[in-house]
Parts: structure tokens; C-alpha cells; sequence
């Protein structure tokens, strides 16, 4: 804005020229910039979220009704209670693509021991055993073997698909007890919230709090920002991420359990495509794929955010397989705005200091 | 061999030649392998040793090949293309669409599709170089949006062989001297790269960036150019396998290729190519998805159940990223003892 240096602030400007006083210059920033400084993604996340809410109302009546809020809510309650493990995960700086094989799975093993004459309750029992067993065998892979977490899960992805499929073939389930379905579809009598909403809700508390109130939640976000550093002062860095890996692993199960209920149907093909949707919560909840950063109240705020934009697309008309593009791009740009932002910061830092930015400036080198 | 990007302190004689005998013994266990599931499945099914069995199998592992190529590139760079399938599946459908409306000859719309694959792939690069979003997170978005776009392309109808120029299917079962050309070409393709990884300094820059990116920035190599050519050719021979694909199948739908990318990557990675980039060969990744190919053809000889195969490929990756990581492990001994690569 003003390139002309401000009388008296010799001391201030040197300081600036520094690259690592970049935070002191943000106090001295113009209004406007301060303001957009201010706004945490959170707040902004709020504000897309109100905005949607404005636009809903606008394309339907039926919009702001208790019905369309279960309906709207229960399609994303899945990859809701996925996307808060899976928050952990990516901030410890890991990855777990095989979430939406082990939803099939899940579905497929409940599916075939309640056709089998088994209990659904003992199904539900085994499904998460399994699920357990298939995070533990990720995470060891991942972290005794030194393996990186994309290209495990990216095997397990096929792993688990393929277990569903040669527990299932081509056949689906889809005889199941009213009450087990009631639990996928159906709301707390005499309301309009879905069961599958406190389930999230009890998870999002439990989530919420580890996170950002206990010694777990801490040693999380020190792998994330520094392995090495969270090592050295103690943190069993193998053994967080592998319990991580296990809990989503266990929650991806239950996400199976209750995506057959809300279909009625176990087929061996139940949740593909669901990981992009996870991550995209994720991201959009802004948290940061490299690590180190993000709030579980973010990813709450995303899961609502998500669920009203496809609702209202819905409302508008547009395709499931259209969707998917719009997930896509959301998902690419909730990484890209960030950047962007950052960039615009700098530059205008730097234009403001009465420097132009070096051409070839030193975040040339980071690994793409 | 790869001399000019390397930092050689001492001795690089042995220890080099030994992993260079590891990166080929990798080639080398595979075709081993190869070998023997032949001998078996011959025994077991004689049809397997018919020129049809052999050239259809060969023929697919041709287009998996072709488009191994592109993403072991892209691997060799610490990067992963995961939209490949529907780069396949996009440039298929726009190709048969352009031939089923007769708007450009054969030959044009095939350079169309490669085009529309070389576009496809300079659009992750960009932004994945330029906006520096982890490829993984571009490429998944990319998978959803390019599939998007195929499922607009084709507004919910497919494109059958009949609706097609007579002879649009011709090529997938032509062959010369016995040799299907469809393996030709890829031979041709991997051969091509092979000699661009070993001969030039844009291959040699690709396993830097990918072993050391922070190296290679400042011995001057633009590694955000050299990620962002990867991907672009990646685009480019998943364009080519696209193309060949449509001409494979005959019949044409939106949802073509669904789940190719998991078979293009397990094959490079079963190939030698390290997922944690700056190694492996795109011979590897050629020879990875021949193995896959006939492992699938096996399934189906030998009757057993074709559920099998997701299983096969992910436990396939999994034993072949294990054994990357014990080879890897003894490449850092050896880096410790003072020579590296």
C-alpha cells in the first residue's frame, strides 16, 4: 500500500527485512489485511456454511424442514464419523486410502453372518474386530516396517475390496431387520434428527476433546509438526500412528455397519469413491495435508458445509456423477485457497516493504 | 550411470554395481516368475499357449504398459498420478465420439485423444507445481473431475462398435511377424523411455528430483519443471493407452477403465520402481504390468474365482513395497559406508 517508509520506524523496518520477523509485520499491516488475518478458516467456513444455508432457502421451501435436514444429514453420517479419525491421521502427517474397501468389507461381513442366522449384534461385534485388525495391520506396515502410508493403504484398498468381494461375489443383502435398518434411515421418534446424528455427535465430543484437551491430542500435533522433535521428547511415534490407523480402522467398520442399514443392502461394492469424500472433509475442514495443523471444530463445520452443498445440488438437479466433480474441485481447491492466500500475503508484504519478490525466491525448493 | 546428479564421495564402483544388480535382479525375480506361472498355467490349461490367449494377453499388458510408462515417471519423482483410469476412460470415450460423428479421420482423432491426454496431464502438473498441492490430493480430485467430465462427455449413452467407422477395431488384432501391434508399440514406447531415462539429462534429472529434491535444487535442476514434464508426459502415454483402450473394447462406456489406475500403479511399483521416488526403471514397470496381465488371464484359465484378482493386486503391492523397503534399507547401509547410488 504505502511504499514510503513511516518516520521512526527504523527499528521496525529492520526487523522486517528479516525474512523470520515475517509475524512482526503483520501487526503493522493496513485494517483490511488485519482483518482477513484475523478471520480463521473456521470463521470463514461459518460464513460459506450461513451462505448455502441463504442460498437452500432460496431454491426450495422444503429447504429449511425437519425432513430435508435428516435427509441432508444422513447422507454424509458415514464419511462424517470417517473423516474424524482420518483428521488425526493427516495431521500426524500419514494417510489412509483404504477407509471406503473396509466400509464394503464391513458391510459385506455384517451382511453374509446375519444371512448366515447370526445376530446382528455379534455382526456388528465382529465387524469392528475386523476393523481393528485391518487399521493394526496399515499401521504396521506403516510404522515397523517403515512403509509410506500411501502406497500401504493404496494395497489395502484393493485388499479389503477384494476380501468383500469374495465374501459377497455379485450378490447382495438385503434382508435385513427392520430395527438394524431403522438405525441407517430413521429418525428418534417424534423428531426429525436421525439416529446416525448422535452417533457422530458422541464421536464429534469425543474427538473434540482428545484433540484439543489431552496429552494424545498434543503428541498428535507434535509428530505432525516434527517426527523427530516429538521422538526425542518422548513421544512412541509408532505406537500413536498405529493406534490412529487401528480407531479409523475401527470407525471405517462401523461407517460400513451403518452405510448397509441406511441402503438396507450389503453389497461387496458398498462405499466406493467415499475416501475422496473423506478427504475432502478433511481438507476443507482446514487441516493441513502436510501435517502439524487443524482443528476438529473445522471438520464438523466441513461435514455440515459438504452435506448442505450436496443437498442443495441435489435440490438443483445435478447428478450424483456430477458431484463428484464438485467434490473434486473443492477438495483441490480447500489445499489451493490457503496457498493462495499465503502468497497474496507475502507479495503484498514484500510490495509494501518497497521490494520486489526475487525471482526465483527461496520456497522454490520445497518438495512438491 | 547417473554420474552428473550423483554425490560420490568414494568408491562408487562396487556399491553401485551392486544396486544396479538389485534394480535388475528385480526384473530379473519377475520374469523368473512370469516364466513360472506360464509353465503351470500351460500344464494346467493348454488354451493359455494359443496365439488368441496370447495375443489378447499381451495386448492388454500392452495399454497397462504403456500407461506403467507415464506413472513411473511421475513415481520416480516422489509424486503418484492416481487419475490415470479416468484420463483412460475420458480420452476412450472422446475418441469414439469423434469417430462415431464422423468429424475427423481416424488418425485425427487419435492425435486428438492423445492431445486431450497431454492436456489432462499438464493440468495436474500445473497444479500440483504450480499451486503446490501434494499430488496426491490434486490427482484424487482429478480422478473425480476428469470422470466427471467423461460422464458429461457421454450424457448417460455409450458408444457401441457398431456406431463406429467400420475397421476402428482393427488395430487391437493386427499383428506383425506374430506380434500383436499393440505390444509392438508399447515396446516401441518403453524402449523409447528407457533410453530418455538412461541417455539424457531431463532422465537423470527425474531420479534426482526424486531421490533428493532439495539436491538436485541446488546443484540447478528445476525440479518443479522437471515434476511438472512428468506429469505432463504421464497425461500424454495415458492419452496413447486411452486411445488404444477404445479400440480394444469396442464398446465404449462412461465408467470405462473404473479401477485401471490401481492396476497401472501396482504395476510399477511390482516393476521395482520405489514408491518414495529416485528409483527403478520403466523396463520394471513394462514387465510389472505383464505380470499382472497374466495373472489375471491365470484367474480366469484356471477357473478360479475372478473376486480373487483385487485381492491378488493389493497383496501384490504390498509384498512388493516390503521388499523396496529391505532393498532400500541396504542402500542406506551402503550410503553410510560412503557411497551413494
Amino acid at each position: 500500500m504505502t511504499g514510503a517508509p513511516v518516520p521512526g520506524s527504523g527499528a521496525a523496518a529492520g526487523e522486517a527485512a528479516r525474512p523470520e520477523a515475517a509475524r512482526a509485520v503483520v501487526e503493522r499491516r493496513p485494517l483490511l489485511q488485519r482483518a482477513s488475518g484475523l478471520l480463521r478458516w473456521e470463521t470463514l467456513l461459518l460464513v460459506v456454511l450461513a451462505l448455502l444455508v441463504v442460498e437452500g432457502t432460496r431454491l426450495s421451501k422444503f429447504f429449511l424442514t425437519g425432513p430435508n435436514f435428516a435427509n441432508l444429514v444422513s447422507a454424509v453420517m458415514e464419511v462424517a464419523i470417517v473423516a474424524l479419525p482420518m483428521t488425526l491421521i493427516i495431521i500426524t502427517g500419514e494417510i489412509d486410502l483404504s477407509v471406503e474397501s473396509m466400509i464394503g468389507l464391513s458391510g459385506a461381513i455384517v451382511g453374509s453372518l446375519w444371512a448366515a442366522g447370526i445376530p446382528i449384534e455379534v455382526g456388528i461385534v465382529v465387524v469392528l474386530i475386523v476393523g481393528a485388525l485391518g487399521g493394526l495391520f496399515n499401521g504396521l506396515l506403516v510404522t515397523r516396517l517403515g512403509l509410506p502410508s500411501l502406497v500401504v493403504t493404496l494395497g489395502t484398498l484393493a485388499l479389503y475390496r477384494g476380501f468383500a468381494q469374495v465374501i459377497l461375489g455379485p450378490t447382495a443383502i438385503s434382508s435385513f431387520p427392520a430395527g438394524f435398518t431403522a438405525f441407517g434411515f430413521g429418525n428418534i421418534p417424534g423428531t426429525t434428527i436421525p439416529w446416525t446424528l448422535i452417533v457422530f455427535s458422541v464421536l464429534s465430543v469425543v474427538f473434540l476433546l482428545v484433540t484439543h484437551r489431552t496429552w494424545i491430542g498434543r503428541q498428535v500435533f507434535a509428530v505432525g509438526k516434527n517426527k523427530d522433535a516429538a521422538r526425542y521428547s518422548g513421544v512412541r511415534v509408532g505406537t500413536l500412528k498405529t493406534a490412529l490407523f487401528v480407531v479409523t480402522g475401527m470407525i471405517a467398520a462401523l461407517a460400513g455397519v451403518i452405510l448397509a442399514a441406511r441402503f438396507s443392502s450389503a453389497r461387496a461394492d458398498n462405499g466406493t469413491g467415499l475416501t475422496l469424500v473423506v478427504v475432502t472433509i478433511v481438507l476443507l475442514g482446514g487441516v493441513d495435508i502436510n501435517g502439524g495443523k487443524g482443528t476438529i471444530t473445522g471438520v464438523i463445520l466441513a461435514v455440515f458445509t459438504l452435506s448442505v452443498l450436496q443437498n442443495e445440488l441435489r435440490l438443483a438437479g445435478v447428478s450424483s456423477e456430477y458431484q463428484g466433480v464438485a467434490v473434486g474441485l473443492l477438495l483441490i481447491g480447500s489445499v489451493t485457497a490457503p496457498y493462495l492466500a499465503r502468497q497474496a500475503r507475502s507479495y503484498s508484504d514484500r510490495a509494501r516493504r518497497g521490494r520486489h519478490p526475487p525471482a526465483g525466491s527461496a520456497e522454490r525448493g520445497e518438495v512438491v | 550411470m547417473s554420474a552428473e546428479v550423483s554425490v560420490r564421495p568414494a568408491g562408487p564402483g562396487m556399491a553401485s554395481r551392486f544396486v544396479g544388480m538389485l534394480g535388475r535382479s528385480r526384473e530379473l525375480t519377475l520374469g523368473g516368475v512370469i516364466v513360472l506361472i506360464c509353465a503351470v498355467v500351460a500344464i494346467q490349461a493348454p488354451h493359455f499357449l494359443s496365439i488368441s490367449n496370447l495375443s489378447q494377453v499381451t495386448t492388454l499388458a500392452a495399454i497397462i504398459a504403456i500407461a506403467a510408462v507415464g506413472e513411473s515417471l511421475v513415481i520416480m519423482t516422489k509424486n503418484i498420478d492416481l487419475s490415470v483410469e479416468s484420463t483412460i476412460g475420458l480420452v476412450a470415450f472422446v475418441v469414439a465420439d469423434i469417430l462415431r460423428q464422423k468429424a475427423l479421420p481416424g488418425p485425427a482423432a487419435w492425435a486428438a485423444g492423445i492431445g486431450l491426454g497431454l492436456v489432462l496431464g499438464m493440468a495436474n502438473g500445473a497444479i500440483i507445481t504450480l499451486f503446490r498441492v501434494p499430488s496426491l490430493v490434486a490427482t484424487l480430485g482429478t480422478l473425480s473431475i476428469f470422470r466427471g467430465l467423461d460422464f458429461f462427455v457421454a450424457g448417460g449413452h455409450e458408444v457401441n462398435l457398431a456406431d463406429l467407422p467400420p475397421g476402428y477395431s482393427d488395430a487391437a488384432t493386427q499383428s506383425i511377424f506374430g506380434v500383436p501391434l499393440f505390444v509392438i508399440l508399447a515396446i516401441i514406447v518403453v524402449v523409447v523411455a528407457a533410453l530418455v531415462m538412461r541417455l539424457t539429462p531431463f532422465g537423470r534429472q527425474i531420479y534426482a528430483v526424486g531421490s533428493n529434491a532439495e539436491a538436485a535444487l541446488i546443484i540447478g535442476i528445476r525440479s518443479r519443471l522437471v515434476v511438472f514434464l512428468a506429469f505432463a508426459i504421464c497425461g500424454l502415454l495415458a492419452g496413447v493407452a486411452g486411445v488404444l483402450w477404445g479400440m480394444e473394447f469396442g464398446t465404449i462406456y462412461a465408467t470405462s477403465a473404473t479401477n485401471v489406475s490401481l492396476q497401472v500403479i501396482a504395476a510399477a511399483v511390482v516393476g521395482g520402481v520405489a514408491i518414495a521416488g529416485g528409483a527403478g526403471t520403466v523396463v520394471g514397470a513394462a514387465v510389472g504390468a505383464l505380470f499382472l496381465g497374466l495373472i489375471n488371464n491365470s484367474l480366469l484359465l484356471l477357473q478360479m474365482p475372478q473376486e480373487l484378482l483385487q485381492v491378488i493386486y493389493g497383496a501384490v503391492i504390498l509384498v512388493a513395497v516390503s521388499a523396496d523397503a529391505l532393498i532400500q534399507r541396504r542402500e542406506q547401509r551402503l550410503a553410510a559406508q560412503g557411497a551413494i547410488r
